[in-house]
């Protein structure tokens, strides 16, 4: 695919008062790219990943996100991403198919298509016979595949993901994930930060946040390579170990 | 006596069974490890085990005290850490330690040696307060907290959960120390690669145990033939091992991809003509002997199948 | 007792540090105090009167005066008989008749007493009840210069006149401190619990060695103590502010105080105990508490007035005991004597509520 970057950083930094959240990152994303966003507690991860959709302002620096300008056109961003966090998917008390027709309706779909792109995606799952239940009664499992596949409903260009897998058995992991590379394939850009560092080996790039700067970006094997590791635990270690304490 | 001694441990909520049947022992000085995702039934073992909850059915005693007669005794005894750092945010560390030791009706300075260890990696920053610490310093503080009464037996409920993988290593090498002081101490985590650095796990999935016992023999248990295969683009290969018809799983393990065969011994040869076939070029096969992760999701399918 | 303290040390940072918490406990009664004081202050001015002096000497004649000189009263006319009265309110511009008896300043000289009858304009009961309870006041002060001995008996006639005890402008004070007392200690008490819960602290607490109790004392003693603080700062400022007097026990006010917190305090344990979150504590403590302790204690409407079955439920609201208890000793000066059976059903509810949240406070998560 030789296209333009879909997500563009320029020395992107954000201050909060006197402490510098995010300190002069640029990176650039390629659509259909597994993009891991890699950090420490603490390491400015969050505070990027709302700059980069729409949510907050950068303090200095530039980027632009599915071809806008997050300063001017945060709201053109807004509706070319799709997001997803452990916290935040569904509503629980609400049922698969309210679901699904509350954010179709968010951004904008028309009733039949928000009602094919249901039954579409719920077939996919293999959820058809969940549809009209209740979101709370769901495994977690579950529920997280089909936040994830609800997220995409507007067809994105980039969907965010905020440790999504976290508290998820293995099995269920390596499902969810399956999702993600299927999306991938189809030329949507994942942006996904995690704790499990097996998952890091899943991205196609990786970057590492320390204490509001980018100090490592690679193909998880360029990485490896770079610090002489055996494994990305290894490499995260290393960078992260010399900033523990300076917080 | 065990240290813990569990007999048919059974928790419900309305009509969902968090805890059912299980049986279990913990031996003193154990460093024992309870594995499993979110729903697994943890959290509620730990609350029966510490006496906030009581069990529906059967019963358990811990350090020789029944969790649901002797629970005033037992209290004194345990140290316990629920998940997400239970701190005071509006106290500073020294204002946190100093309270969760006059609770138990003790000071730091009566107990200093007991939390010295790792207090030390906190205390220049003991005048903050515990709303600004990082994770990692904030799971240093609980841990203090929870031992700073010098208990025999500790619980610690994912004390690592949301925490940096520099954090979670820095942990586990306290928890060894403590361990090598005498400590017993159970543990929960989701994460399956710290099963390792345990003594003995359980394996836990929607409250039951998969299976109990020390991770090599866990691992040395599986029973099917297991090849590592590595190359360029993992979820293609997947998708084309999938085909294979001998076939039993494929699951993607950090760059490499997990393949067992359905046969009771696989045949590395004929996998690699068949991915040739499939236009996959350099790939590597090798077998490899299982990890704790590879048995989880194998009992998993038992357990479901 | 170490414990104890550390307890009650760590609940005092929770409350310095936490500018909310400052604010509701330190700020808001004051400025309700003066939202409520000057609210009703400034309904009572320049009222017209109309005198009807059947004794026509020295002592109505400065009575009258004294009236008209307060800033409360303007004269409308002079009346020479009863049967004007009813014509004068009719008019509606005056609010009230004050009638003197024949030989009043005789009487009172040589009988010590004398009788002053007050009409009241009772189509509006309210400012009625402030008129009469003013002019009293002031016929009463009156008197106090004339000597000891000397006493005029006011007969007030409303027609609405359902609460012949004093009713003044200061009725709001013993109400607030009520509403104060019910808002520090029940809302904040059940938000502080609540908390705990929220943070998973109280896990901890729980498989320490405190007992229930002493975990409730740990967290309720601070407040107990603010409370008692926000009694005396509320009875300073009503009467350096406003000149609300204090005429009975101020020892027999606190202990009553002192009752009544204790049972806002255990209403805020039990709402603890049936919320899981800070916002379902504050939404029943909200609703189920402060809206009836303003509603049917008597505070702003009189029970008297409310349709009996709210004045059958106002019986369980432990504010309407507490006003009455307040009212009585800061403006009329009553003590235990007649007070007795009021202080007898406050400490009834707050022993009776106090050990069932104890009960309640589950030494367990469940």
């Amino acid at each position: 695919m030789a296209s333009e970057p879909v997500i563009v950083a320029r020395n992107l930094t954000k201050r909060f008062g006197a402490f510098t959240a995010v300190d002069n990152i640029s990176f650039e994303v390629m659509p259909g790219e597994i993009f891991g966003f890699l950090g420490a507690n603490g390491a400015g991860k969050t505070t990027a990943m709302k700059m980069l959709s729409g949510l907050l302002s950068p303090t200095t620096g530039e980027a632009r996100v599915a071809g806008y300008d997050v300063f001017t056109q945060a709201e053109s961003i807004k509706s070319r991403i799709g997001y997803m966090s452990q916290r935040f998917s569904l509503y629980e008390d609400m049922t698969a198919w309210e679901n699904i027709r509350f954010y179709g309706g968010i951004y904008g779909l028309r009733m039949d298509a928000i009602r094919d792109k249901a039954a579409q995606l719920l077939g996919r799952l293999g959820m058809e016979h969940v549809r009209d239940s209740r979101i709370g009664a769901l495994p977690l499992g579950w529920k997280q595949k089909l936040a994830f596949s609800v997220a995409l409903l507007h067809n994105p260009a980039i969907v965010f993901l905020d440790e999504p897998t976290g508290g998820v058995d293995p099995l269920t992991r390596r499902q969810f994930w399956e999702l993600i590379y299927e999306a991938a394939a189809s030329g949507v850009t994942i942006f996904i930060t995690t704790h499990y560092m097996d998952e890091a080996e899943y991205c196609g790039r990786v970057s590492i946040m320390v204490d509001g700067r980018i100090e490592a970006l690679d193909t998880p094997g360029g990485l490896k390579q770079a610090f002489d590791a055996q494994s990305m635990d290894e490499v995260f270690v290393r960078l992260a170990r010399g900033a523990q304490y300076a917080e | 006596m065990s240290a813990v001694q569990a007999e048919a441990l059974r928790k419900t909520f309305g009509n969902v069974t968090a805890v059912e049947d299980l049986s279990f022992a913990i031996e003193h000085g154990e460093l024992f490890g309870c594995i499993g995702p979110d729903g697994a039934g943890k959290t509620t073992l730990f609350r029966m085990l510490t006496s906030l909850l009581v069990p529906d059915a059967g019963s358990a005693t811990v350090m020789g005290c029944d969790t649901v007669r002797d629970y005033k005794q037992l209290r004194r005894r345990i140290g316990y850490m629920p998940g997400r750092f239970s701190l005071y945010q509006d106290l500073t560390i020294e204002e946190n330690l100093a309270f969760f030791a006059s609770i138990f009706g003790t000071t730091v300075e009566k107990n200093y040696e007991m939390i010295a260890d790792i207090y030390r990696q906190i205390e220049p920053f003991k005048k903050r307060r515990a709303g600004q610490l990082s994770g990692g310093m904030k799971q240093k503080l609980a841990l203090s907290c929870a031992l700073i009464h010098k208990p025999d037996i500790l619980f610690l409920d994912e004390p690592t959960t949301g925490v940096d993988a520099v954090s979670r290593r820095e942990f586990w090498e306290m928890l060894r120390r403590l361990k090598e002081g005498g400590m017993t101490i159970v543990v929960s985590t989701p994460y399956m690669d710290e099963a390792g650095k345990c003594d003995r796990i359980a394996l836990m999935q929607k409250g039951h145990i998969l299976g109990i016992d020390t991770p090599d023999n866990i691992t040395g248990s599986y029973a099917r033939p297991l090849l590592d295969m590595r190359g360029a683009d993992v979820y293609r290969l997947i998708l084309a091992l999938r085909e294979f018809p001998h076939t039993h799983s494929v699951f993607a393990f950090g760059e490499s991809v997990h393949y067992t065969d359905s046969r009771s011994s696989a045949d590395p040869e004929a996998l690699a003509v068949f991915l040739r076939s499939r236009g996959f070029a350099n790939i590597t096969i090798e077998p490899i002997r299982a990890s704790v992760e590879d048995s989880f999701m194998e009992l998993l399918e038992q357990h479901d199948g | 007792m170490n414990s104890f303290k550390g307890f009650v040390i760590k609940e005092l940072y929770h409350i310095f540090r936490d500018r909310r918490t400052m604010l509701i406990l330190f700020g808001m009664p004051v400025v309700q105090l003066i939202l409520f004081g000057f609210a009703i202050r400034n309904e009572v001015n320049n009222a017209y009167i109309a005198v009807l002096d059947l004794s026509k000497d020295d002592v109505s004649e400065a009575i009258v005066n004294k009236l008209l000189s307060s800033g409360y009263f303007r004269l409308a006319e002079y009346i020479e008989s009863e049967e004007r009265i009813e014509a004068v309110f009719r008019r509606g511009k005056v609010k009230e008749v004050i009638i003197f008896e024949p030989q009043f300043a005789q009487r009172l000289r040589s009988e010590g007493t004398a009788h002053l009858r007050i009409v009241a304009d009772a189509a509006d009961p309210n400012m009625a009840k402030l008129l009469v309870s003013y002019t009293t006041a002031i016929t009463n002060g009156y008197a106090q210069e004339l000597g000891q001995r000397a006493s005029i008996v006011v007969v007030p006639e409303v027609k609405l006149l359902y609460n012949p005890e004093l009713k003044s402008v200061y009725m709001f004070v013993p109400g607030l401190v009520a509403l104060i007392l019910m808002l520090v200690s029940a809302l904040m008490t059940s938000i502080t619990i609540t908390r705990e819960k929220e943070l998973g602290t109280m896990e901890i607490l729980l498989v320490s060695p405190l007992r229930p109790f002493q975990i409730i004392a740990g967290k309720v003693l601070p407040y107990l103590l603010l409370s008692l603080i926000n009694v005396l700062s509320v009875l300073a400022l009503a009467r350096f502010l406003f000149g609300v007097p204090f005429r009975g026990s101020f020892l027999l006010f606190m202990v009553e105080s002192l009752l009544f917190i204790l049972t806002a305090l255990s209403l805020g344990i039990m709402i603890s105990t049936v919320s899981k979150t800070q916002q379902a504590a504050m939404m029943i403590s909200l609703g189920g508490l402060m809206l009836p302790t303003i509603l049917l204690s008597g505070f702003v409407f009189p029970v008297e007035n409310m349709p009996v079955p709210l004045q059958v439920i106002s019986h369980i609201i432990p504010a309407r005991w507490f006003v009455v208890i307040a009212r009585g000793i800061m403006l009329k000066g009553t003590g235990l004597d007649y007070l007795w059976k009021e202080t007898l059903v406050l400490a009834g509810m707050a022993t009776l509520l106090l050990s069932i949240s104890v009960r309640k406070f589950n030494e367990r998560l469940q």
